[in-house]
Formats: structure tokens, C-alpha cells, sequence
């Protein structure tokens, strides 16, 4: 059996692990039950495909052809509109890397719903990817003095500063050596990604997260059929069952597309920046140079791709 | 062949030439850069429609603005700062440098860079200020009045986004959520 419990090593993104023994087992068995289980259970044939499928990084391309038709007929059938699935793959010589300026964040949240309506996040129960804390500046930061709930009229307030966390993106992510299936990766970009097809909802990820950047499906996601975003990503934004993991991907289907994720397009200070850290002229590339950078809980050695800084 | 470089002659042009290259590469730096045009209030520009220096004289003295351009509060720097520190007294569609070079409103950052010079490299270099567009591509730029009210720059307070409901609100409704 080729698939070892902690061989996955955090040095080599997108390493694939082999899940040869276990899919041909279940691939044998329930194909022979495949027939049965329809008249049996009712289970529609798209039931039993979903249930056959295999992990989304050993799926030939045609494989993935029929999924994303499956898919995407379901996401019609649900919402009632034509959605696009892509599977776009990592561009080679890119390394994502994300810089927050909390010397100019002013607390406004704007990242975080825009965040909400482009990664079709459920509205009820409500999930928010990015998550803004208030912390004291007498105080620095210190998770024990961290507001996420403030609400005033008015943002900045006095004595006050703003750290949005999102998923870091680590390197030597966490999430990813712990989850027993093997449902979430990081890509060979650095974006760490999860199969909600293949995931099973056992949420070891999120107790492993230093971050607290995970979320659970705990109820069937709410998204309004008019503000679902039809562009999406396999491994990133398309509609997802209740009972999985997810989380930041840099906004996949729009980075992978060459464009900026929704939360920097949308920020009215500039505080988020963006860019591949393999280009030595990337905006990226001169604040890691240029500027004070600061890790969050460096000391942790998940060598995060999502960075802090003071632009000032 | 060769040699003609180190002619004496040649080597002047080239002392020339050489001491242009940073200017010459500011100005192709400043081109590349896109911005949209100034965010002028509705009606006010071209603002010789009325300074046209001939139905209204130029008027060099400081004072209280009465009769025009009453909203404006000056909160920029030192309490002597004046509209025509920036503005251009005879050319009112330009401002200018402080060594007099007149310059467009679309290339306003030039002037702000002549006080805050670590800004403008960080603008440049993409990382003071909000870019969109691509990462990998074409860049969108703001100039520094998309932001800042040249007249009063500090960055103005926002409501903030209503904050998150806490996991305790979801709990209490679980049952409704299948």
C-alpha cells in the first residue's frame, strides 16, 4: 500500500499520495452494489457517481470531464442557473504570496463580504472566510486582546488596529498532515486546497489550524440562486454540500486567471497586496525586501505565504 | 570602427546622454502607469471657464475665500499653505512644481511626491496605494486624490460591514439548518 500516514512531506506542495488499495476495494464492492443501491435506495445514477468518485488528484481527464457535467448539472438543478466548474491547474514558476498592511487597515470588513459573494459562502448558516480583529495598541498583537464582533459607527477607533486573518497558505501547512483521507493538498502554487468530494467532515484540519482560518458546512450552505457567482473552481468556490471543510484559496478561479483576489480589488486603503513570489519585480516581492514584515505565530513553523507588514 | 566613442566630442554627448537616462527612465515609468482621470467635483473643471484672467483678475493675496470654493478646508501640512502653493496662478488648468514646472492634473502625483517622496516610490512599485486589474498583467493605479482630498488627506473613517454572528447565534437555530 503505497499511501502512508504522515509520508506526506509539507516540503514537496502538490505531492500526490496513492489511494490505489482503498479506491479499488470500495470501487470493486460498490460498483457490484451500484446496481442494487439504485433500485435499493433510490439513489438517483449522479448518487451513485458521486459515491464511485475517486480523489479529485487521481481523476484522469476524463474523469474530470464527467464530473464537472455532473457537477455543474447538479449546481443547475439546485440553483436554477448555469454555473461555470473549472479545473484550471497551478501556472508553472508561480508561488502565491499575499501581504497585509496593518499600518493602514482600518478595520471596514469590506474584505471579508466581498470575500462571502465571490467564493459563494453560505449566508445561513453564515460562514466568512476572513475573519477582522480589533486589537488594542497599547496591547499589540495578542489574540487574548482581539475583538472580532466591534461595531462601531465609525472605523478606525481611536487606540485601535486591525488584523484580518484568512488562511495563511502555509508551506508547512498544519491541515494538510493531518486529515485522514488525504482530502486537502497544497498545490504546486501554494494554494491549499480541499476535495469537498472527498472530504469526510472529521474537522481534524480545523483543530490543527493555528489560524482558526477553517470552516464547516454545519448546515446545507444558503446562497441566493441571484447572488450566486457562476465563475468558479473545483477546488475553490463552487457550491458545496453540507458536512464539509473549507476555507481561503487565494480566490483559485480568479488568481489562476491572472486576476487579483476579491478581497484586494475591493479593500479601499490598499492594504492587501498580491503577487507570484517567485517574480523578483512583484509588489509582492519588494515589501518582503522593503519593508518590516511581521509572521503570525511565527514561532509555530508553518512558514505562512500570507505575510503582515508595516507600509509606513 | 570603434574609437569614435572616445572621441572627445562623442564623449560629451555621452556624459549627456547618460545624465538623461534617469530622467528619461522616470518618464517612461510615469507613461506605463495607468490611472484614471481626477475625481474633479461636477461643473468644476476646466477652472479657466471662470479663472480665465481676464473677467476675473488673479488675485495673489492670501485670504478667506467668500463667494467660492467655500467647502473647501485646507488640513494639508503647515497652517500657511495656500491654493496656489499647488494651483498655477496664470495656467489655472495645471498646477505646478515647486520649481515652477507646470503639470497636468492627471500627473498630480508628481507634486504630491515632491513632499512625500517614500510614498510616490511605494505607489510606484505598486505597494502604497490599490491596485486592480491583474497581478501578472496590466495594472489598474489610482492617483493619490482617488484616495486622499489633496485639501484635507487624511483617510476619512468608513462604517464598517456589520460584524460576524457568533457561533453561539448559530447554535441556537441548528435545528433550522438541515
Amino acid at each position: 500500500m503505497k499511501y502512508q500516514l504522515g509520508k506526506a512531506s509539507p516540503g514537496e506542495p502538490g505531492a500526490t499520495r496513492s489511494f490505489k488499495s482503498r479506491r479499488q476495494f470500495l470501487g470493486t464492492a460498490a460498483a457490484a452494489m451500484a446496481g442494487a443501491m439504485a433500485t435499493l435506495t433510490g439513489c438517483d445514477r449522479s448518487g451513485v457517481e458521486a459515491f464511485l468518485q475517486h480523489n479529485f488528484r487521481e481523476l484522469t481527464k476524463d474523469d474530470i470531464k464527467q464530473v464537472i457535467a455532473r457537477l455543474e448539472q447538479e449546481a443547475r438543478r439546485k440553483y436554477g442557473k448555469a454555473i461555470h466548474i473549472g479545473t484550471e491547474p497551478p501556472i508553472p514558476g508561480v508561488l502565491f504570496g499575499y501581504a497585509l498592511d496593518l499600518s493602514r487597515c482600518i478595520g471596514c470588513r469590506r474584505c471579508a463580504k466581498a470575500c462571502v459573494k465571490e467564493n459563494n459562502q453560505s449566508r445561513d448558516p453564515q460562514i466568512e472566510w476572513i475573519r477582522v480583529l480589533q486589537m488594542d495598541k497599547e496591547e499589540g498583537v495578542d489574540i487574548t486582546h482581539a475583538d472580532p464582533y466591534y461595531n462601531p459607527d465609525l472605523v478606525p477607533q481611536e487606540g485601535h488596529f486591525y488584523m484580518p486573518v484568512q488562511c495563511h497558505q502555509c508551506r508547512n501547512a498544519p491541515c494538510t498532515k493531518v486529515c485522514p483521507v488525504g482530502a486537502t493538498w497544497q498545490e504546486k502554487d501554494g494554494i491549499v486546497v480541499v476535495d469537498y468530494n472527498w472530504c469526510i467532515g472529521c474537522r481534524y484540519c480545523m483543530a490543527a489550524c493555528p489560524y482558526g482560518a477553517r470552516r464547516f458546512n454545519w448546515g446545507d450552505p444558503m446562497v441566493p440562486a441571484d447572488e450566486l457567482n457562476p465563475v468558479t473552481h473545483y477546488l475553490g468556490n463552487r457550491p458545496r454540500p453540507k458536512g464539509v471543510v473549507e476555507k481561503c484559496t487565494f480566490c483559485i478561479q480568479r488568481v489562476r486567471n491572472g486576476l487579483y483576489p476579491a478581497c484586494v480589488e475591493i479593500c479601499p486603503t490598499g492594504s492587501r497586496k498580491f503577487g507570484n513570489l517567485m517574480d523578483p519585480k512583484s509588489e509582492i516581492r519588494y515589501i518582503l525586501e522593503n519593508k518590516r514584515v511581521f509572521i503570525f505565530k511565527e514561532e509555530l513553523n508553518t512558514k505562512p505565504k500570507f505575510f503582515y507588514f508595516y507600509g509606513v | 570602427m570603434g574609437i569614435p566613442w572616445f572621441s572627445p566630442l562623442r564623449r560629451g554627448y555621452r556624459s549627456i546622454l547618460v545624465g538623461l537616462l534617469p530622467l528619461m527612465a522616470a518618464e517612461l515609468l510615469a507613461q506605463d502607469i495607468q490611472v484614471p482621470p481626477p475625481p474633479f467635483s461636477d461643473g468644476i473643471f476646466p477652472c479657466t471657464s471662470c479663472h480665465d484672467g481676464k473677467t476675473m483678475k488673479v488675485n495673489l493675496v492670501r485670504r478667506e475665500l467668500k463667494d467660492m470654493h467655500t467647502d473647501i478646508v485646507l488640513q494639508h501640512g503647515p497652517s500657511n499653505r495656500w491654493c496656489l502653493d499647488c494651483h498655477d496662478p496664470l495656467d489655472r488648468d495645471r498646477l505646478h512644481l515647486a520649481g515652477g514646472a507646470k503639470i497636468e492634473f492627471t500627473v498630480s502625483y508628481e507634486l504630491c511626491g515632491q513632499c512625500h517622496g517614500e510614498k510616490l516610490r511605494d505607489w510606484r512599485a505598486g505597494v502604497h496605494g490599490k491596485r486592480t486589474g491583474s497581478w501578472n498583467g496590466q495594472k489598474q493605479y489610482l492617483l493619490c486624490v482617488n484616495c486622499h482630498n489633496p485639501h484635507s488627506p487624511h483617510f476619512q473613517p468608513l462604517k464598517p460591514m456589520p460584524p460576524p454572528v457568533p457561533p453561539s447565534a448559530i447554535q441556537a437555530r441548528k435545528g433550522a439548518a438541515s
